[in-house]
C-alpha cells in the first residue's frame, strides 16, 4: 500500500541539491498540522482558544506569535481580523482547540493538507523571495513576529519570517509550481 | 581615430569585433559607437525612408541614427550603437530602419526583483550622486540607478573638478562610499524606464550583456527592478538638441557634447577638423576641450550677436575664429561632411560639424509620474512644473546646467527626499568651480528657401519641409503634426527631435513655442526587450500549473491532460493504439457498464460554519438548503442578482452548523469571493464563517453499476446497500484504510460514489482503487460525455452568463417558497420571462455519424436566405456517445423548450446539417440507473 | 500599479485586490416590492464620475476583507479607506 505523500515530496532531492552551498536552504516541512481558526477576537471564546494554544491569538494585523517547544510548539499567524492559522508539529490536537471554542460561534477547521510548508532559509533567502514577492522584506519591516498573506511569483502564500528562515505556506496544488519557481530563481545563488 | 592617451578605456586589453563584415578592435570601456569612431567608421546606418547615409550623432541613449543589429553572440534588433558596450566577439551590422528578431529561442535567463527604498535617485551624474550622498548620510534606504557602466554621468566626459579632484574620480569615490553603506544599493547599467502610480518605478538592469559569449549561464542576463520608493529624485540630466539646417543629417554632423564625450571619456577623436555651430557657452567649452584633445577647431559659428563668456575669450586666444551673429547654412559632402557653409559666405573645409541648439532636460520620467511641464523661455526648453507624486527633479533634469548648481541642487533634493524617512543630517555641498556664462539662445532653424534637407527627425527622415506640409494642410496641434509626419514616433521616440519639431511648427504658425502646449511622455523611456519584461514568467513558469495529489499517477499512467483554468486535469487515458475517440468510448462504456474512476479533486470546496449557515446558503442558492438533514447532500444553483446562473454544485450538511459546499473547478475562488462579499457587505450579522478546503481533500468519483461492490471491498466497515446508503446521502468511513467522507452523488446518472480523503492520502486511496484491477480510470472528456447524455449542464460551457436556471430546464431547482434569494427578483423581469429565450435542448443530427462542432450556429431553413440570416442559437456541447450509439449535442436555442421534435439546420462548412431538437436529457430519463 | 491601503493589512500592491465597483449600493430591502425599472436601476446602473468615487475593494490575496475606498478616478489617488459599516469619510 502506498504511503501518504506530501505535495512537494518529488522536490526533496532538488531542494537538497540547491541547499548544498552557503547561500540558501530549501526544504519542504511536510505534514505539519495547520488549523484555520475563526472567532471574534473580543469574545471569551477567543481567550479560551488562546489558553488551549498556550498563547493568545495575536490581534495586530500582520503579526504571528510562536510559543511552546517540541511537540507543543505552535505558531499562530494573523490572517484576518477574525481569522488565524495555527501551525504546529504533526499530531497537534485539534480537539483542544475545539474544546476551547466549545459550542460558541466560531470555527476550527483542519486545513493541514490544504497548504504545504516550504522552508526558505539561508543568507540569500530574502533576495530569493524578493524575485517574486512585492512586500518589503527588509528585516526592519518584516522580521520574526510578522506574517503576511500575499503572492509569491503567481501563487498565493502565507509568509512567516522566523529566526531560522521563512515559512512559505502554499496551496498544495501550487506546490509543484512554486517549487519549480524557487529552484529556477535560486540558480543565481547556488551555481 | 583613437587619441594617443586619455579616456576611461583600458588600453592594455584589446577586444575584437566585427561590423558589416569588417574586423576591428577596441578596448574595454568602449561602446560600439566609440570603437567604430576610433576605427574611422563614419557611416553606420542607412536612413529608413530616403536611404541616406547616417553616422553617429550622439553619445548616449538618445542616439537617433546609429541603430544597429547585433548578430552575435545573440541576435538583437535595433540597439543604439552608443549603448552597446563593446565585448570580444561582438558581431553587428548596420540597419536601414528595421531590425530582425532572432529566429531561435533566447537561451538566456531573465528575472525580476522587487525593491523598496526611502529614496530612489535616478541618474548618477553630479546631481544624482550628490542627492544619493545627502540622502544616504541620514541612514535612509537609498537606491541609486544609473544607465552607464560607471557612475559620473557628464563628469565622465568633461574635465571639471569636484572637491579638488577630477570629476570622474570624485564620482568613483562617492559611489564607492555609497556602496559601502548597508542600506544603499547602487545599480549600474540600469535604466529606469517607467514611472507609475504611487511611486512605483520600473528599471531594467543589463547584467551580462556586456560580457558577450563569456556571460555566465546561471546569471539572469537582464533583470527588471520593480521599485517602490517613498521619494524619488530624478537626476536624469539633459539631452543636447540639434539645429535644423541643410544637410544636417550627414555623417560627421554630431552633437557638440557628444564629440567632447568621445574625446574625453573614450579617447576618440570623432574627426580631424571641426566647425562648431552653437548658441550656448557650453558648446564653447566643448570646443575648447576638443581643441585640447587634438581636434583642429576651424571656427565656432554662434548666432548670438556677441557671445562674451570666458570660453569665447579662450577660444579667441587659441586663434579659433568666432563667427558671432552667424549661422551654418549647410553641411556639404559626398557621404560625409567635407565642408561647412556659413551665413558669412565662408565655406570651411571640415570633416566634423558639431552642433548644439541648447539642452533639453530629460523630463520623460517626471512627465510619466503625472508631472506637468512648462516651457522656460530663457533656456528654450521644457522643465518640470509640479507632480502629484513624491518626486523632484534635480540638476540638469530641471534646467540647472552648471556643475556647481547641479551639485547644490542634488544635495538639497537628496536631503529633502530623505527627510520623509529619517532625521536630517546636514552634509556639505561638493565644491566645483563657478564660471560666469552668457545667456544661451534657443536656436532651432536656419532659414532657407528649400527645407527638403533640413532634418528634424533623423530616424524617421522627417524634414522641415514635411512639417511645413503638415502645417500647410491646416494642422495646428503638434500632436497632429507628429502623427501626420511620424516625427518623434521612431525607436528613439524623438528624444533629440521632439522639441525641435515643436519649434518648427511654432515658427510656421507664427506662435511662441510655449503656446503649443507640451507633450506627455509615456513608458518605456527606452525600448525594453520582451524577454526582460517576461522575466521568469515564461515556458513552464508562464502561468502556475495546478495539480492534484494524484497527478503523478496520471502522468505515470499515460494520461493526456486538459487545462481547466490553471489546473491540469486528466483528459483521457489512451491505451496503446487508441485515439481519443476510441479511448473515450471505452472509458464511457466502463462507467456505464462496469466501474470507472475519475480524479475529481479540483472541485472547489468551502466549509460554511456557524449557526446561521443554513440561512446564509438559503440566501445564495436558488433552492432551500437549511432544510437539508445532517448526513444528506443536495444539488444547488447560485445565480447573480440578474438571475443568470453563476455556479452550481453539491452541498452536504456535515453538522447542524456545518455545511460543505462544492463549486465548479474554474469558479472555486470566485465563489468564495462571492460568498464573502455578501456575507461581509450585505449580511454582516449572519453568524457564519467560510473556509476554503479545496486542497484539503482529494476526491475520487467511483462510477458505474459495479461501483458498490468495489467500494464494499475497500470499505468493509461501510454499509453500502441501497437502503443503508441512499442516493444523496454521505457517510464517514474508512476506505482503503484511510478516513474518508463518502457521498452518494452522481454526475453521470450511474450508481456512483464520491470518496473524499485528505490530499495526503489521495494517492493511497486511488492506488488502492486501481489495485483492485476492476476499475477503469477516466478523464474529463468522458465525464463531459456522461453528464451531457444526462443533460447536466456545465456552467461556463453550456451557460455564458445570459442563462437562467429556467432556461436550463431546471425550474425545479428554483424555490417558490423562499421569500427571497439572490436572483429571485430577476425571474419576474419581462426579459427573463420571454418565451423565446434561448433554452437548453438536445440535438440529434439526422446522420448519427455527424459530430457538430461546438459553437455551430443553428438556423431554421434548409437553404440559407440572404444575410442577415436569423440565428436561432448555437451548439454548446457535442459528443459521440457509446450509450446512445450515435452523436448528439446540447444547444441553446431560441424558444427551445417548445421546439422538441422540430428540425433545424446547422451550417457546418458549406453544408447545412439537419438536426432534430429533443429534450436535453437523452439517456435514462427515468433515472433508473442511479441506484445500480 | 497602485498601492492600496487595506484597512487591515496596510498598503499592498493593487494585484492583491479585487475591484467591487461603486460602494453604498445596498441590496434592496424588499426586491419583490420594486418595479422592474427600480430593480433594473439596482442591477445595471452605476455612477461613473470623474473625481472622487466611493468604491469597494476586496483584499482577495490577503486578509479577504471587503472595504471601501475613496479614489479619484482622474488621478488614481486614494483619499481614504474605511471598513464595511463605517461611514464614508469626507474626502480631503
Ligand atoms: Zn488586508
Amino acid at each position: 500500500m502506498a504511503e501518504r505523500r506530501s505535495p512537494a515530496a518529488a522536490y526533496a532531492g532538488r531542494f537538497e541539491a540547491a541547499s548544498r552551498g552557503e547561500a540558501l536552504r530549501l526544504a519542504e516541512l511536510p505534514f505539519l498540522t495547520q488549523i484555520d481558526v475563526r472567532v471574534d477576537p473580543s469574545s471569551p471564546a477567543a481567550g479560551d482558544i488562546g489558553d488551549a494554544l498556550g498563547v493568545p491569538l495575536p490581534v495586530e494585523p500582520g503579526t504571528a506569535v510562536r510559543a511552546g517547544s517540541g511537540a507543543d510548539e505552535v505558531t499562530v499567524a494573523w490572517l484576518g481580523p477574525d481569522e488565524w492559522l495555527v501551525v504546529a508539529p504533526e499530531g497537534h490536537r485539534l480537539e483542544l482547540l475545539r474544546k476551547g471554542l466549545g459550542d460558541r460561534h466560531g470555527s476550527i477547521v483542519d486545513v493541514s493538507a490544504q497548504r504545504t510548508t516550504l522552508l526558505v532559509a539561508g543568507p540569500r533567502a530574502r533576495d530569493l523571495l524578493a524575485h517574486g514577492c512585492a512586500l518589503d522584506l527588509h528585516p526592519s519591516v518584516f522580521g520574526p513576529g510578522a506574517c503576511a498573506q500575499t503572492t509569491l511569483a503567481r501563487a498565493q502564500v502565507v509568509l512567516i519570517p522566523r529566526e531560522d528562515g521563512f515559512l512559505v505556506l502554499v496551496r498544495s496544488s501550487f506546490a509543484a509550481y512554486l517549487a519549480e519557481w524557487l529552484l529556477d530563481a535560486a540558480a543565481e545563488y547556488v551555481a | 581615430m583613437r587619441r594617443d592617451g586619455g579616456g576611461r578605456i583600458d588600453r592594455s586589453r584589446e577586444l575584437r569585433f566585427r561590423f558589416d563584415g569588417q574586423e576591428y578592435t577596441g578596448h574595454p570601456g568602449d561602446t560600439l559607437a566609440s570603437a567604430l569612431l576610433a576605427n574611422g567608421v563614419r557611416r553606420v546606418a542607412t536612413s529608413v525612408r530616403l536611404g541616406r547615409p547616417r553616422g553617429i550623432f550622439a553619445a548616449g541613449g538618445e542616439e537617433p541614427n546609429a541603430v544597429v543589429q547585433i548578430e552575435e553572440p545573440f541576435p538583437e534588433p535595433m540597439l543604439p550603437a552608443t549603448t552597446v558596450e563593446l565585448y570580444d566577439g561582438l558581431v553587428a551590422s548596420s540597419l536601414a530602419g528595421q531590425g530582425r528578431l532572432a529566429a531561435g529561442p533566447d537561451p538566456a535567463r531573465y528575472d525580476a526583483v522587487h525593491a523598496h527604498c526611502d529614496v530612489l535617485v535616478v541618474g548618477a551624474g553630479p546631481a544624482g550622486l550628490a542627492a544619493a550622498r545627502a540622502a544616504a548620510a541620514t541612514g535612509a534606504r537609498v537606491i541609486l540607478a544609473d544607465d552607464q557602466p560607471e557612475p559620473g554621468g557628464s563628469l565622465l566626459g568633461s574635465r571639471d573638478e569636484v572637491d579638488g579632484v577630477p570629476g570622474a574620480d570624485w564620482a568613483a569615490a562617492t559611489a564607492a562610499d555609497l556602496e559601502g553603506r548597508p542600506e544603499v544599493r547602487v545599480l549600474r547599467r540600469t535604466t529606469v524606464f517607467g514611472y507609475y502610480d504611487d511611486n512605483y518605478l520600473v528599471a531594467v538592469e543589463r547584467r551580462t550583456n556586456h560580457l558577450g559569449a563569456a556571460a555566465p549561464a546561471h546569471m539572469a542576463r537582464e533583470r527588471i527592478w520593480r521599485i517602490r520608493a517613498r521619494r524619488v529624485v530624478l537626476a536624469t540630466g539633459a539631452h543636447e538638441r540639434p539645429i535644423a539646417f541643410a544637410g544636417n543629417d550627414l555623417p560627421g554632423v554630431m552633437l557638440a557634447g557628444a564629440a567632447r564625450t568621445y574625446a574625453t571619456r573614450y579617447g576618440v577623436l570623432p574627426g580631424r577638423r571641426a566647425v562648431v555651430f552653437a548658441a550656448n557657452d557650453g558648446a564653447h567649452a566643448a570646443a575648447l576641450d576638443l581643441a585640447d584633445a587634438g581636434v583642429d577647431v576651424a571656427a565656432v559659428v554662434d548666432p548670438r550677436p556677441a557671445p562674451g563668456g570666458p570660453w569665447a575669450a579662450r577660444l579667441r586666444e587659441r586663434g579659433v575664429e568666432l563667427l558671432a551673429g552667424h549661422v551654418v547654412t549647410a553641411a556639404r559632402g559626398d557621404g560625409q561632411v567635407s565642408s561647412v557653409e556659413t551665413s558669412s559666405g565662408a565655406s570651411i573645409d571640415a570633416d566634423l560639424l558639431l552642433v548644439s541648439g541648447g539642452w533639453n532636460p530629460v523630463v520623460h520620467l517626471y512627465s510619466q509620474s503625472g508631472g506637468t511641464l512648462r516651457y522656460d523661455e530663457t533656456i528654450g526648453t521644457l522643465v518640470p512644473d509640479g507632480s502629484g507624486q513624491a518626486v523632484e527633479a534635480a540638476g540638469a533634469a530641471r534646467g540647472v546646467f552648471a556643475l556647481p548648481g547641479c551639485l547644490a541642487d542634488g544635495t538639497g533634493a537628496g536631503a529633502r527626499a530623505a527627510s520623509a524617512s529619517r532625521p536630517a543630517r546636514p552634509v556639505d555641498v561638493p565644491r566645483a568651480e563657478e564660471t560666469a556664462e552668457d545667456a544661451p539662445l534657443a536656436y532651432w532653424l536656419v532659414p532657407a528657401a528649400d527645407y527638403t534637407e533640413h532634418f528634424v527627425d533623423l530616424q524617421r527622415d522627417v524634414t522641415v519641409a514635411d512639417v511645413h506640409r503638415a502645417t500647410g494642410a491646416g494642422l495646428r496641434s503638434v500632436e497632429h503634426v507628429k502623427r501626420y509626419t511620424t516625427a518623434g514616433t521612431a525607436h528613439d521616440q524623438g528624444k533629440t527631435s521632439g522639441l525641435l519639431t515643436s519649434a518648427v511648427v511654432a515658427e510656421a504658425l507664427g506662435v511662441p513655442v510655449a503656446e503649443l502646449g507640451t507633450t506627455t511622455f509615456r513608458a518605456p523611456y527606452q525600448p525594453v526587450s520582451f524577454a526582460a519584461l517576461a522575466g521568469r514568467d515564461r515556458g513552464a513558469l508562464h502561468d502556475p500549473v495546478r495539480v492534484t495529489a494524484l497527478h503523478e499517477w496520471h502522468v505515470a499512467n499515460g494520461a493526456l491532460f486538459e487545462n481547466v483554468g490553471q489546473w491540469k486535469r486528466p483528459w483521457y487515458y489512451p491505451r496503446p493504439g487508441e485515439d481519443m475517440e476510441a479511448a473515450v468510448l471505452r472509458e464511457c462504456a466502463a462507467a456505464r457498464e462496469g466501474v470507472a474512476a475519475m480524479d475529481a479533486s479540483t472541485l472547489g470546496k468551502i466549509d460554511v460554519i456557524g449557526p446561521d449557515a443554513g440561512e446564509f446558503l438559503d440566501r445564495l442558492y436558488t433552492n432551500l438548503m437549511s432544510s437539508l438533514k445532517v448526513g444528506s447532500v443536495r444539488y444547488g444553483v447560485m445565480c447573480r442578482p440578474d438571475g443568470m446562473v453563476f455556479d452550481d454544485g453539491t452541498v452536504i450538511r456535515v453538522a447542524d452548523d456545518h455545511f460543505l459546499v462544492t463549486t465548479t473547478t474554474g469558479n472555486a475562488a470566485a465563489v468564495l469571493d462571492w460568498m464573502e462579499e455578501w456575507l461581509q457587505t450585505e449580511w454582516p450579522w449572519l453568524r457564519v464563517h467560510l473556509t476554503s478546503v479545496t486542497e484539503q481533500w482529494a476526491t475520487v468519483a467511483l462510477v458505474g453499476p459495479g461501483s458498490r461492490e468495489v467500494l464494499a471491498g475497500l470499505a468493509p466497515g461501510l454499509a453500502v446497500g441501497v437502503d443503508d446508503f441512499p442516493f444523496m446521502t454521505w457517510r464517514e468511513a474508512e476506505v482503503a484504510g484511510v478516513p474518508a467522507r463518502v457521498c452518494r452523488i452522481s454526475f453521470s446518472g450511474e450508481l456512483a460514489f464520491e470518496i473524499n480523503v485528505t490530499s495526503w492520502d489521495g494517492l493511497r486511496l486511488w492506488t488502492a482503487i486501481m489495485d483492485t484491477g476492476l476499475v477503469t480510470p477516466y478523464g474529463t472528456e468522458t465525464m463531459h460525455v456522461l453528464r451531457a447524455e444526462k443533460g447536466y449542464p456545465i456552467v461556463g460551457q453550456d451557460t455564458d452568463g445570459t442563462v437562467t436556471p429556467h432556461d436550463l430546464g431546471m425550474s425545479w431547482v428554483v424555490s417558490k417558497k423562499k421569500p427571497d434569494f439572490v436572483g429571485k427578483r430577476s425571474f419576474s423581469r419581462a426579459d427573463t420571462m420571454r418565451a423565446d429565450r434561448k433554452q437548453l435542448v438536445g440535438l440529434l443530427p439526422e446522420d448519427p455519424e455527424v459530430l457538430l462542432p461546438e459553437g455551430t450556429h443553428l438556423v431554421a431553413t434548409g437553404t440559407l436566405p440572404e444575410p442577415p440570416v436569423p440565428m436561432l442559437g448555437h451548439v454548446t456541447s457535442s459528443y459521440r456517445s457509446a450509450a446512445l450509439g450515435r452523436t448528439f449535442a446540447l444547444a441553446l436555442v431560441r424558444g427551445g423548450q417548445g421546439r422538441h421534435g422540430e428540425r433545424l439546420y446547422a451550417p457546418v462548412g458549406d453544408t447545412l446539417v439537419p438536426v432534430t431538437v429533443t429534450s436535453h436529457v437523452l439517456y435514462d430519463p427515468e433515472g433508473a440507473r442511479r441506484d445500480g | 500599479m497602485l498601492l492600496i491601503p487595506c484597512p487591515w493589512c496596510g498598503p499592498r500592491e493593487e494585484a492583491e485586490f479585487h475591484y467591487g465597483g461603486q460602494a453604498h449600493v445596498a441590496y434592496p430591502e424588499d426586491p419583490a416590492a420594486l418595479s422592474d425599472e427600480e430593480w433594473a436601476r439596482y442591477l445595471f446602473f452605476r455612477d461613473n464620475p470623474k473625481g472622487v468615487f466611493a468604491e469597494r475593494w476586496s483584499h482577495s490575496a490577503g486578509c479577504r476583507r471587503w472595504f471601501n475606498a475613496l479614489r479619484d478616478t482622474a488621478t488614481n489617488q486614494i483619499h481614504g479607506v474605511y471598513r464595511v459599516g463605517e461611514p464614508r469619510p469626507v474626502a480631503s
